[in-house]
């Protein structure tokens, strides 16, 4: 069992939980994730590793309640635990494959969205701990979903903060401060990490590419081992199928097909997917069903 | 008992027609009675040949002769000094291709019933509580095994017997390898079966740590630096899913044999108690011809499935097990034989609603000895479907060997390991069953994983 030792809610319907997993803690880097699991019923749920203390053998994750399994995640609280906890998964981060020295020499921007602002912090954080000041803008829907700006501000460089409705700082979408930054402002960045939902990445995906500007994206297919034995995560990248959990999840977003990407990821999870599963299924979704 | 000696005594088996709605196992084992009457078959051969059939060896006829005798607890202590999970291979072993394939009885008639009367006598000792002996004598050195299919369950047993201190790290959250992801509750109960031939290991003293992947969460150079293993056992298995590259693959609707199988035994998604989804389909193709291909085909129908086996081959090169074939066949699966998928058809939301295939015929034997497939021009045809569950194969998963220094492999990843002991390129780390040989069978992994306990003790011993 692993246990919870702080169980925060960030804002409407996003949690924070630090979580004692020595082994992940140990080795763990940004960039990676972890699937976990409730109980001897729940699913492998994964989750990006949002931050680690090695010493105290913890690992942050910070989650949106957006269906069954988060929804009972988000009920447990300080002194519970979770049955499993599995990682490091994935891939660190590439800049933690450069050097520091080139990375010193490079203008880098962040762009986190929603949920998306947990993992985009950890790699901020690292880079400033090695002396690198990285530019992060962080959009969310309203004021109240915004997340770790705190946090944030204590190790970006320039933080820009943009809300859909404009009900805190800046108004509109991350593009839009992109374009702003870039073209306006007349900032220069050599590589753009940008992490949020799908629809969100494909979209700064587009820009970037119009701008010149290089950019990772750390996308988050379906996925059920993470190990890389069933296949669910895969991908199309550059015309060839990657399995996520173990060739990403960060990938060139220039080369990622998001539209199919996007679709693989209504497999189960939309109105949509559900409706057509119980189309589809009617009672034999029981497997023990009696009409023998 | 009244017997016709020259034929096996029937096994009692579910209803086709009822099993193909439920996940209960579809053999029901022999009586008492029954199994004592099979057994007075057996010739009690000298040069018993189906001993040599026997990948591990069981003395075969003295198990069986005990069980004419009903001496069911002597049969057991035979079986067990040369397998560790008789229950599991009396259930899932190709008997066909090894030990009944050889018995002498099968010249006239039918072979004995060997499999079957070793799954008896496992139940039987199962039912009536005896378990492996604890070991008397404590060693210091500590074992790491990896991987808790049959070949790290077997090492990990092995080397407790001995007295060996050891761990076995799992990277799921459940002990058992393809045991518990990948052969169906319908062939191989988890709960009954499985998860007591686990306890049993455990009853020796092997710890089991669930949730570490070796290579990710610590690596075999930190096991034997920082955590003074002494030695490590590789049995990681070849999880690796394959697919055929062919266009429209990535659609909605096609799965590898392994999530498919997994989501329904791993995370039991067949029962709705628990919460991981599976969408079985209603029209499905399943591609491939192994046991892998019959367990997807025989998963999608209990879950209320159409379900069509493609293979290109003919019946005769089916690599599944002779007996699968055949209760698929019972369950009302279609086989669509000398076929090849080339596309699959996709409707504009993403998601499949055919297959595009061409018929095959039969060419000259290949270099495995098969009669390669070849095209027969303009045999081109469509399936209509909504599922396709690609059943290809699998490869070992690169993850360990990528991550220790000085572990061998050759060109298809497969460890390099030497085959009496185990031994691989790197001191003190032995590796055993599908790591090493890519996928094969239940009993070979376990016939591994016992000459690596071996070559580890003597490696310990002579430090
Ligand atoms: C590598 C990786 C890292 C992730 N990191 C985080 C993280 O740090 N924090 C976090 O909150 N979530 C993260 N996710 C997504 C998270 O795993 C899903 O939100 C979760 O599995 C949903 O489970 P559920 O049963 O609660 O919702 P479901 O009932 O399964 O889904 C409910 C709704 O959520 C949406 N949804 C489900 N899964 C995803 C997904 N993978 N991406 C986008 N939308 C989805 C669906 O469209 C649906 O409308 C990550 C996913 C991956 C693969
Ligand atoms: C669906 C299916 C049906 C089959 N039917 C039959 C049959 O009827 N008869 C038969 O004889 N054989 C059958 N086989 C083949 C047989 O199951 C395998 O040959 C056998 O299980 C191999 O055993 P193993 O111990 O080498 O590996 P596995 O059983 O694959 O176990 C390997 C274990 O190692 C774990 N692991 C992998 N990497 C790591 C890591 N880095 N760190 C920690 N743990 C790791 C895996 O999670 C897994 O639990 C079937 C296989 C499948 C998939
Ligand atoms: S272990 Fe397998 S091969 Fe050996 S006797 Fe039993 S069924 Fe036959
Ligand atoms: S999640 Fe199964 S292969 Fe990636």
């Amino acid at each position: 069992m692993y246990e919870i030792l702080k169980a925060e809610m960030l804002a409407e319907n996003i949690w924070l939980m630090d979580v004692k997993a020595p082994r992940v803690a140990g080795s763990c880097m940004p960039g990676q994730f972890v699937i976990i699991k409730i109980d001897e019923k729940g699913e492998r749920v994964p989750l990006t590793i949002c931050d680690y203390d090695r010493n105290a053998g913890t690992v942050t994750i910070v989650f949106q309640s957006v269906g069954a399994s988060t929804a009972r995640m988000s009920k447990l609280k300080k002194g519970d635990a979770f049955r499993d906890f599995v990682g490091p998964l994935g891939q660190p981060s590439e800049l933690c494959k450069e050097s520091i020295n080139e990375l010193k020499n490079k203008k880098i921007l962040f762009v986190a969205g929603g949920v998306g602002t947990a993992p985009v912090y950890p790699q901020v954080k690292w880079l400033k701990e090695n002396g690198i000041n990285a530019d992060v803008i962080v959009g969310a829907k309203t004021q109240s979903l915004l997340i770790l700006e705190d946090e944030m501000k204590a190790v970006a460089g320039n933080l820009y903060i943009t809300t859909d409705d404009g009900s805190y700082m800046r108004k509109g979408m991350v593009t839009e401060v992109i374009k702003d930054l870039v073209q306006n402002e007349g900032h220069k960045y050599d590589v753009c990490i940008a992490i949020g939902p799908m629809i969100m990445m494909k979209f700064v995906c587009l820009l970037t590419k119009e701008l010149g500007l290089p950019t990772v994206v750390s996308l988050n297919p379906i996925m059920v081992d993470g190990t890389g034995m069933c296949g669910a995560c895969r991908v199309t990248v550059d015309g060839v199928v990657k399995f996520a959990c173990v060739d990403g999840p960060e990938f060139d977003g220039h080369k990622v097909d998001f539209d199919q990407a996007m679709k693989r990821q209504q497999l189960y999870k939309t109105e949509e997917g559900r409706a057509y599963l119980k189309k589809t299924e009617g009672d034999t979704h029981k497997g023990n069903c009696s009409n023998a | 008992m009244e017997i016709d000696v020259l034929k096996k005594v029937p096994i009692s088996e579910q209803d086709p027609g009822v099993r193909a709605h439920n996940f209960d196992e579809v053999c029901l084992g022999y009586s008492k009675e029954e199994a004592v009457a099979e057994a007075s078959r057996c010739l009690n051969c000298k040069n018993a040949r189906c001993i040599q059939g026997c990948p591990v060896a069981i003395d075969i006829p003295a198990f069986i002769h005990q069980v004419s005798e009903g001496n069911f607890k002597e049969a057991y202590r035979i079986l067990s000094d040369a397998s560790s999970l008789p229950a599991v291979c009396g259930r899932v072993c190709p008997q066909e291709n090894q030990c009944e394939g050889q018995c002498i009885r099968g010249i006239k008639g039918d072979p004995i019933s060997i499999g079957k009367l070793e799954r008896f006598v496992a139940d039987w000792a199962r039912e009536n509580n005896i378990k492996p002996e604890p070991p008397k004598n404590k060693l210091d050195a500590k074992v790491a095994v990896i991987g808790s299919g049959p070949a790290g369950l077997t090492c990990a047993g092995e080397l407790a017997r001995m007295g060996y201190n050891v761990t076995i790290f799992e990277a799921l959250h459940e002990p058992g390898g393809v045991l518990v992801y990948g052969i169906p509750e319908f062939r191989l109960p988890k709960s009954e079966v499985v998860a007591k031939e686990i306890d049993n290991v455990r009853a020796l003293g092997v710890k089991i740590e669930t949730n570490v992947i070796i290579g990710k969460s610590v690596t075999i150079d930190q096991l034997m630096e920082d955590e003074g293993f002494d030695a490590v056992f590789i049995g990681s298995g070849a999880g690796l899913p394959k697919f055929m590259g062919i266009p429209g693959e990535q659609a909605n609707g096609v799965f590898s044999a392994n999530e498919y199988l997994t989501r329904s035994n791993l995370m039991k998604a067949f029962d709705d108690e628990y919460d991981t989804p599976i969408r079985p389909g209603q029209k499905v193709a399943v591609v491939g011809g192994g046991n892998v291909a019959m367990d997807a085909a025989r998963t999608a129908l209990r879950l209320g499935a159409d379900v069509t086996v493609v293979y290109r081959r003919s019946e005769a090169e089916l690599p599944a097990r002779v007996e699968e074939v055949h209760h698929a066949k019972e369950e009302g699966i279609k086989f669509n034989l000398l076929t090849n998928p080339t596309e699959i058809l996709v409707d504009d939301n993403g998601w499949v609603r055919g297959m595009r295939c061409v018929k095959m015929e039969l060419g000259e034997p290949d270099e495995s000895g098969r009669r390669s497939p070849v095209v027969i021009e303009g045999s081109e045809f469509e399936m209509e479907l909504d599922t396709v569950i690609m059943s290809l194969g699998t490869s070992p998963n690169p993850l360990i060997s990528s991550t220790t220094k000085g572990l061998e492999v050759n060109k298809r990843k497969c460890i390099v390991a030497e085959e009496q002991y185990g031994k691989t390129s790197k001191e003190g780390v032995y590796a055993g069953g599908d790591a090493v040989t890519g996928a094969a069978t239940v009993i070979l992994a376990m016939g591994a994983g016992k000459a690596a306990a071996r070559g580890i003790d003597e490696f310990l011993k002579n430090r």
